[in-house]
Formats: structure tokens, sequence, C-alpha cells
């Protein structure tokens, strides 16, 4: 056996220490079904909804002394929006300027180098192109350009078709030239969203998960609740981050009954890293469907292709289809031509949360702009709806804004002194060096077996994730968390072993472990254990 | 166990190509031969093939694959073969040095002087074949289901229905009807059956499970658990026929619809894959392009049986092993070995001038098309025919071989390429 | 007359059999390309026989299943019967391959044999 030399790990402290109590009720499957009274704590603030959204909110009014709580109607948190989009962090010319789109995205966008630094999560600037194909599409670019000036963009250059082949080989020879902004960024949503959810814990929210909002309290005009599917809780102020449903929630507080959110669907491919790198993000020029199908690399190496944008009725249909998927193939082979279908990983499908509210700003002639608020016709309301793209960019500049809006309100805002900005990264056994991996190893030989042989993950890993500040108690808990499963054998090789890991550390049977929570469980019965005769 | 600093002869996976080829090695000289397998235990995924017809060909016996795989496993215990167990290989380097992980030794490396590449291959997932739809819990492949039903115990579904007439999937129908649940059909897209026959009248004609030829999938219906799904019938080319469509109710899909090599820490050592069959280009011997690493068995193109992976192991593992003892090999003069007429690839994919001298060489096809008629396989330089014999039939779902002979040594060592055709007779 | 169509299994071709019958006796096979095939129409047509393998219940094992599997082949319309008497049954680790778990099964003469070692659990 030969060894290595002992070197320095490179991350931070793999156990998180952290003082004071957290509170994250992990769902085991007897749970679901009780609906125990939870306690009487009346809480400052309750944020229903832990998308990206949510969580930043929540993560930002950690800082204050404030009890508060985080509640999703999910198994996990992040298991709408967030977890299926084009995981780009966009530099702001995209927006029509002076709405809150445009506002938000352009001040978010400088806060992702430091969010990525004290959340311990993967982020870059490749930097984005939208490439013009043929001579017709060229005006559009300089629109763009223009557009992004009065936007405040920072970083923008029309850049000619030959440094376009140049910077990206494999594009479209038929490009006419491209807009290049260097700010263009790419993270794994997922992982930036639950690191600012799990910050906040470590900072004293709670979260409480399988939660569904059904209704406020109310006394008078006063919002002095919710009502769940586990029973009331009180609170101060509510602040509705919840997605593609907060058309509904708001409308339960009598606010914007005029306000819609319709689902518009949007279709992904996710190519195998091992067939295909593309180095930046590449745009077509956007219509008035939104910004087009796009190519981009993503932070794990992988190449993925979409959306498509179709407006439909039912907000829970994550289905692809056969058209939808020719669609983004053909649309991203007009940016990439080469672009092999057959090396495709991977399918997802995500609902953007599209509204219908006129930019608040009455100079700006926009229908479809985020609703940052705190309404007038009622109290306690913090009210945040229509956030589709750039969503995920303007989350950390939306929940700073939820912030100055409670201060408007006249919230005494006081910060606590051990508020913790960071949350340390735990050890990713496949970004590792061989040195490292054997430090890691010694910390804890769990770390040594390899459970998802595509994506190399390992047990320690899962094990973690089990145990952290939000737990992961599914299949797909810990599939977002590691990556696990996500490679060419799509958890063919992982899922039976990760089952049996998920049974042994929660304490529960394996018929009892599900993908995404309850009625997704993996296994219906023991081989042996039937009752009537087999095979006839 | 006292792991060492370095191996004559280092096999990555104990399956039935990973222990025929470390018997071999050890039987041709080699001192040490380490297996590296990542499971807990040996075999590979014979283990989970409980079913009968492995062995014809080698034992003469009709044996359950853990018996085959038993019976290797003995042997190599016997003869001294060391293993490591419930461990994983990281990365392996052109120089021949791995670098392992495990609970039990934690991360570390080893040297080999020969590396023999065995880890076999995986299944097609339902991204690769793109069935869109729902992504609810219950679409499994075949051979995941197959580990529940068979080794942990559990069963992963009540109502199936399976995708591909692959041999797993079929098995896996009778398997499940078996322990009690209901499999209410088989899909295949293509007009024929890419399974044995032998399994289609066994596992399913035997139970009355209905296999729908050029049928397909068209969504996926469930929200956390499938509920059932939507069939659809194909012409030729695999456009969905509009009109055709039906739901079939089932709380579970099995995919079986093709496995693909296993080559992800081949390309790590540098060695050179053949689009064609996903794995390592490789010469008679099993050698890949870099000198010293062999590969065997399904890494390197998918068998019908497991008796050929077997013999392909033997081969592999004797030649690691006479590498590993000369430490070198003197330059080898190569021919290829082409694809012709109505045959999708050839193994070995070239051959040393001089390979005829020292006995047999096996050259293993699949074929591109069924043909249901008797056929010539014909070896030739250019146009000039080395050996030919003939078949009933040429299917694709079963390997065809062709034996190169030292009576035929001579042409083949002037030849400027050999190239590979399967034919109708009847165009001869 | 009745005529029975079979796919034979004799080897892989598969060639597609019509057995003649009178009553219980064959008249002719027809559709085969060998002996082996007309042979197999024959018992297929009369008294089809398979070989079983499934699992048993095993305490104490590495897993909780042992494969098993009849050591040579059943009448195939007492498959249904065999299976039950496997399912009735549960063993002990440790086992070996090829040990007797069943003798006899359900009196056809063939008994049902490990199809491996099954170490202890550890």
């Amino acid at each position: 056996m030969r060894s290595f030399g002992r070197c320095m790990m490179s991350f931070a402290l793999l156990e998180i220490q952290f003082s004071g109590t957290i509170s994250v009720e992990i769902f085991c499957p007897d749970w679901w079904n009780s609906k125990k009274t939870m306690s009487r704590k009346k809480y400052d603030y309750i944020i229903i909804g832990a998308g990206v959204v949510g969580s930043m909110v929540a993560r930002w009014l950690s800082r204050y002394q404030a009890d508060i709580l985080l509640i999703d109607k999910d198994a996990d948190v992040c298991m709408g929006a967030t977890a299926a989009n084009s995981a780009i962090i966009h530099p702001g010319y995209d927006p029509v300027p002076g709405s809150l789109k445009a506002l938000t995205n352009v001040r978010a966008n400088p806060m992702w180098d430091q969010l990525s630094q004290e959340l311990g999560f993967a982020f870059e600037r490749p930097g984005d192109f939208v490439v013009a194909i043929g001579e017709a599409e060229l005006p559009a670019l300089e629109r763009l350009y223009q557009q992004g000036i009065r936007n405040g963009v920072p970083g923008m250059r029309l850049i000619s078709a030959d440094e376009m082949c140049e910077r990206e080989p494999l594009i479209n020879p038929d490009v006419s030239g491209a807009l290049w902004a260097s700010t263009g960024g790419i993270c794994d949503p997922f992982q930036a969203a639950i690191a600012a959810a799990e910050n906040a814990v470590l900072n004293g929210v709670e979260v409480l998960l399988n939660t569904e909002f059904v209704d406020f309290l109310m006394e008078g005009s006063h919002i002095v609740g919710i009502r769940t599917n586990r029973g009331d809780f009180s609170a101060r102020w509510v602040i509705n981050a919840a997605g593609i449903h907060a058309d509904q929630v708001m409308h339960r507080a009598g606010v914007r009954p005029e306000f819609q959110i319709k689902a518009r669907k949007g279709e992904y491919l996710v190519f195998d890293s091992a067939e295909i790198t593309t180095k930046h993000i590449y745009f077509p020029v956007p219509t008035d469907k939104g910004k087009g199908i796009l190519v981009t690399n993503t932070v794990h190496g992988n190449t993925i292709i979409g959306p498509n944008a179709n407006v439909i009725e039912d907000k829970e249909d994550t289905s692809s289809t056969k058209e939808g998927l020719d669609e983004i193939t053909e649309g991203a082979r007009k940016l990439i031509p080469s672009l092999n279908p057959r090396a495709a990983i991977a399918t997802f499908v995500g609902l953007r949360p599209m509204g219908n509210a006129r930019s608040i700003d009455p100079n700006v002639d926009y229908g479809n702009d985020f609703v940052i608020e705190i309404p007038e016709n009622v109290r306690g309301l913090v009210n945040l709806g229509g956030i589709e793209s750039p969503g995920l960019t303007a989350s950390p500049a939306i929940a700073e804004m939820v912030v100055e809006l409670l201060k408007d309100a006249g919230e005494k805002l006081v910060e606590k002194k051990e508020w913790n900005p960071i949350r340390p990264a735990r050890p990713r056994f496949r970004n590792m060096s061989h040195a490292q991996r054997q430090a890691l190893c010694e910390t804890d030989p769990a770390y040594g077996r390899v459970i998802c042989r595509c994506e190399n993950v390992t047990e320690g890993e899962i094990i973690r994730e089990i145990h952290a500040p939000i737990p992961a108690v599914t299949y797909d808990a810990i599939k977002r968390r590691t990556w696990l499963g996500t490679g060419r054998c799509q958890g063919g090789f992982d899922m039976s072993r990760v089952v049996a890991i998920l049974s042994r550390e929660l304490g529960i049977s394996p018929l009892e472990v599900s993908k995404r929570g309850i009625e997704s469980e993996f296994l219906f019965r023991q081989t042996k254990d039937l009752e009537v005769g087999g095979a006839n | 166990m006292l792991i060492k600093d370095i191996y004559d002869v280092v096999v990555i996976g104990a399956g039935p190509s990973g222990l025929a080829a470390a018997i071999e090695a050890k039987k041709a000289g080699a001192r040490d031969v380490l297996v590296i397998e990542r499971d807990v235990e040996l075999g590979g995924i014979l283990l989970q093939c409980i079913h009968n017809g492995f062995g014809l060909q080698t034992f003469k016996e009709d044996l359950p694959g853990p018996e085959y795989a038993q019976r290797y496993i003995n042997e190599a215990r016997a003869i001294g073969v060391e293993f490591l167990l419930d461990t994983m290989v990281m990365d392996v380097t052109p120089q021949k040095r791995l670098f392992l992980s495990s609970q039990q030794y934690g991360y570390f490396a080893l040297d080999a002087r020969a590396i023999v590449l065995a880890m076999g291959c995986r299944e097609r997932t339902r991204a690769q074949v793109r069935i869109p739809g729902m992504r609810p819990n219950g679409v499994y492949t075949a051979g995941t289901a197959q580990r529940w039903v068979n080794v942990e115990g559990y069963m992963p579904g009540k109502n199936f229905v399976i995708l591909g007439s692959g041999d797993i999937g079929m098995i896996m129908a009778r398997r499940l009807t078996f322990e009690g649940a209901k499999v209410s059909r088989v899909l295949e897209i293509q007009s024929y059956l890419s399974g044995l026959s032998r399994n289609y009248v066994q596992c399913l004609q035997d139970w009355d499970i209905p296999l729908q030829l050029q049928h397909t999938i068209k969504r996926v219906i469930g929200k956390n658990r499938v509920e059932a799904i939507e069939s659809v019938a194909v012409d030729e080319r695999w456009n969905f026929i509009p009109g055709t469509e039906e739901i079939v109710p089932c709380d579970t899909l099995l995919l079986s619809v093709g496995l693909i090599p296993e080559n992800e820490l081949s390309k790590k050592a540098g060695v050179l894959l053949d689009p064609v069959t996903g794995g390592p280009f490789v010469d008679e011997r099993f050698q890949t392009n870099v000198p010293g690493i062999f590969a065997a068995g399904n890494v390197v193109h998918v068998y019908d049986l497991v008796d050929y992976v077997s013999i392909a192991g033997d081969t592999a593992g004797m030649n690691a092993a006479k590498y590993a003892l000369t430490e070198s090999q003197s330059e080898v003069d190569y021919i290829p070995v082409k694809a012709g007429r109505n045959v999708r690839y050839v193994v070995p994919h070239k051959l040393d001038r001089r390979a005829l001298q020292r006995g047999d060489v096996q050259l293993q096809l699949r074929v591109t098309k069924p043909i249901e008629e008797d056929v010539w396989l014909e070896v030739r330089d250019e146009n000039k025919s080395i050996v030919r014999r003939s078949e009933r039939y040429a299917r694709p779902g079963e390997m065809v071989t062709i034996l190169l002979k030292p009576s035929m040594a001579d042409a083949v060592r002037e030849a400027i390429s050999l190239t590979v055709d399967v034919y109708p007779k009847a165009e001869a | 007359m009745e005529e029975k169509n079979f796919i034979c299994t004799a080897c892989p071709m598969g060639c597609k059999l019509i057995v003649r019958m009178e009553g219980e006796e064959v008249v002719k096979v027809l559709g085969h390309r060998c002996r082996r095939g007309e042979t197999y129409g024959r018992q297929e047509a009369t008294a089809p026989q398979r070989m079983v393998a499934s699992t048993v219940k095993v305490l104490g094992g590495l897993h909780p299943l042992l494969p098993v599997y009849t050591k040579g082949s059943i009448p195939k319309r007492r498959i249904g019967d065999v299976l039950s008497a496997i399912r009735a049954v549960e063993v002990k680790a440790p086992i070996k391959a090829e040990d007797v778990i069943i003798p006899n099964v359900i009196g056809t003469g063939v008994d049902v044999i490990a199809s491996r070692d099954m170490p202890e659990k550890e």
C-alpha cells in the first residue's frame, strides 16, 4: 500500500460547530400522518415557501433578534422552481429598464461572489454571450446592449463573429456577432438555496417541512398567524414566498385579487460531461417568449440545454414531452450544431411562476414584473409574487428589500451579536485531490466507501447529509445535496444502497424510504412476504 | 490482509471475466494477482442472476448465475488469488498506478505490472431512451429491480410494465410473476425480439405475458409514484403512430433497453475507446492501446453468454501475466480488422501479424440487422477470401464468432487488412 | 387432428414448430431443422419440462435470501407447487453451494439445491 505525504485539509471544518438549539423536524413516516400540535410560541416572522427566495429571506432575517419559522409543503426545501431552472446568475441586460426585475437583478448580480464564499457553494463567472445567427439578428444585440447600459450592467461588449468563433469553436459558423457580458455566472441553485436555509438554521431559524399553508389567521385586517395542515402558528408577520402558489396565498388575505400566476413550463436536457463540454453560457437572441433556448455549462461540468416556454394550466404538471425535447434540441443546435442528443443523460422540467403584475413605476410599461411589497390593505404581510427569471439571481436583493420594507414598516430590527454569516461547505470527495481524499478518509472511514460510482459520492458524505442542519431524509434530498445518482447510470447502482443507508440512519424500514416524500416509496413488501400462493 | 506496494497483475472487477482473468494469470505464472471488487463479495452481477441457463459451454451443465460464479470463486481462492472487497478503484494512470478507496483500508495507491480491466457494463437508463412524461418514483432498470428482488429481498412494485425485450427484462417478468407480482406486458420498439427466444418462451409465453413488438412508451403518468404509462405503436422509423395510444395502469416501469460497457476508469488510464462498442480498442490478446493494460468481457463489448465472457477473461489474464513477467514487449506489427457487410463491429480490432503462429484467434462480432436465412460469415483480405463458414441465420441479439486457425497464418501474415462480412448465401 | 404451435428452445435458432396431435399422441412434428427440434416438439406437446429457480429465506446470512434451483427439470404444470414448497422453507446460514434445501420436492424426484455459498453475517 502506498501512502501520500500528510497534507493540510483545504476545506474548513468537517463537522459544523454551532451553539444553541437547532430545530428541524425529521420526517419519519409515522409523523407524516400525525398532526401533533406545534409549540404555542409566537413567531415574529413566518416565511411560507423554502425555495431560493424564502431561504434567502430566512437567512437575511436570521441576522436580527427574532423568532423565525420557515415552512414548506414538500418533503425537502427547494422542490419547486428553485430546483429546475437554467442555474444562471444573469448580468441584467434582459429585464425591462425600471422594472423590479431589472433593479433587483442588477443589484444582486455582484452579491453572488461574497454569498458563495460565505455559504460555501460552487459559483463561477464564465460570462455569457447572446449569439446572433445570421445578419437579421444583429440589430437585436445592439438593442440589448443599450438596454443593459440603461439597467447599469457593467462588463458588456459587442463582439465580432470571428471573436465568437474563437471563444467557442463549437458555435454555429453562421454566427454574425454576439453580446458578451462578463458578469454572467453559474451556480447550483439548489445548493445555493439550501446553503442559505442551513445558514439560517445555524442562526436560529426553525424549519418545518411537509407543512402546507391553508389560510391566514386574521384579526380584522391584521394577520396574526397561519393555519397549516399541521396546526396553527402565531406570527406578527408572514412573508409570502410561495413561488408558483404565491397568488393563492395572497388571495387568502384579500390582497391583489386580480394577480394571477401562470405556470410557464420549461423542459431541459442534461448532457454527459464526458461527451460534451461547453465553456460559457450561450443565449439566442431573445423573443417575446423569453430568453430562449440556451446552452450552458453547469458547475457540475455537465452541459444543459433548454428551456422552451409553454404556459400550462396545471401548476403540478412537470411532465416532459417528445415534442418539447425535440424543440429544445433543435433550439440548442441553432447555437451548437454538433450537439448530439444521444449524449443526453437526463431531462428535467421547471415551472416558472409568471405573474401579471404591472411595474410599480408608472412610467414603466411592463406587465410581468415581480411583486415585492407590504400591501396597504392588510397589516402583517410581506408579499412576494411572480418571481420567475431572473428570480434566482435577484433572490439576495429581494431578501435585502424585505428587510428594508420591514424597517420602513416600523420593525425594530436589532442585529444579533452572535450572527454567523458562514455556512461551512461539507467535503465533496469527487472534487478532491488524492492527498485530500486520504486525509478525509482518516477523519472517518465512511468517506472511503464509494456509493455512487459515476459521481464518486461516498457513504460518509451521505451520512453527513442525513444528519445535517436540514436533514436529507429522502433519496432525492441526498441526490440534490451530493449530486449522487445524476451521472450516466442515473442511480441504477446506488439506489438500493442509498435506501439501505437511509433506513439504517433514520431507524426506519426500507419500505418507508421514499424518493421525495410520502407516496413515493421505493419498495412495497419483502420478496417472501406473500400471503397468497404465488405463481398462479 | 497485507496490501503490497506492487502486484504482477491487478484485475479490476470480480465478475466472470475478472475471476477468469485472475485464475489464468496465476496459472500463467504471475506471482501476485490481486482482484479489486467494489461489492462486499465476489461474483459480480451473476449473483443476482439466479435463473439457470449459464455454463452450457464451459461446464456442459445448465447452472444458475450464482453457481456459475461460485465455481470460479472457489478456484480463484484455491489457487491463491488475493482479493480486496468493498473497495473502489478511483483512478488508474497509464503508468499503471491505481488509486483505491475503501472503508476498511482508507484511500491509498498501489502499482501493477499489468492490469486487466473487467468492470463489466451498465444498463441504459430512461434518459438515454428519452421516455417523456412525469418523473415519479417507480421507473427502474431491470437490473436494479433484480438486485432488490433476488438479493436484498424486497419487491419494488406490484404491477409492472417492462420496456424492452432484452433478456434481463424477460427474465425479470417471470421472476416477478413467481413472487406474486403482476406483469401486464412487455413493449419492444423493434420489430424483433432483442433477447433469446428461449427466454421469450419460458419467461413470457409460459406465463401469458403479452409481448408487443413495435411499441414503446409515449409518456409516464403519475406525480409521486408511477400510476400508468401511455403506450404507442411505432413505424419502422420509430415514429409514433397516432391513434394507437393506450393507457396502461401500472405502479412500476422496468427498463431492459440495452447495456453499455463501463469504461470511465479506462479513459482515465488513457485507454482509447471504440465509439461503436463503447469499449476499448483491443488486439487478439485483449491488450488495449496502453501497454500492459488489458480488458476482458463486457467492458470490451456486450456479450450474449457468460461462457464467452469467461473465455475472454482467460485470454486477457494469461496475456497480462506474460506481460508482467517479461515487463517488455517487442514492437508488434498489427493488421487492422474491419467490420464489413452487415457487420456492426468486430473484436479484436487489430491482429498481430504473427498471432496465428501462436494459435487460434476467435473473431467476435455483431450483425447490424437480422438475417433469417442461411448466411456466410467470411473473412477477407481486400478481395481475397481467407476463410468462410456458414450459419443458418444471424441476429443482432446474438454474438457471432469465426475462428482464424494457424493454417491461415500465411494468408494473414501477408494481409493488408482483414474485413468480416455476413451475408445471405443467396447473395454469394 | 389437433395442431399445437411451439417455438423450439433446444438451441437459440428458435424454429417455429407445428406438432400434429391425435388425442394425446404426437402424429408429426413440422418446422424443425434438426433432431433435437423434433424431440423438443414431442416433449413440449406431451409433457413439457422446466427447471425452476427462486430464493428461500435464510436466517443469519450475509443476505436475507438464498438463491436455489431444481437440480433437473420438473413438469411444467407443477411449477406453482414447487414455488409454494420453496416459499415455505426457511434455512439457517452458513450454507454451501449445492447443499440440498428440499429433497425430492413435492415428490418429483428432483432436489432443490442451493445456488451458492451463503456465509454467516459478520
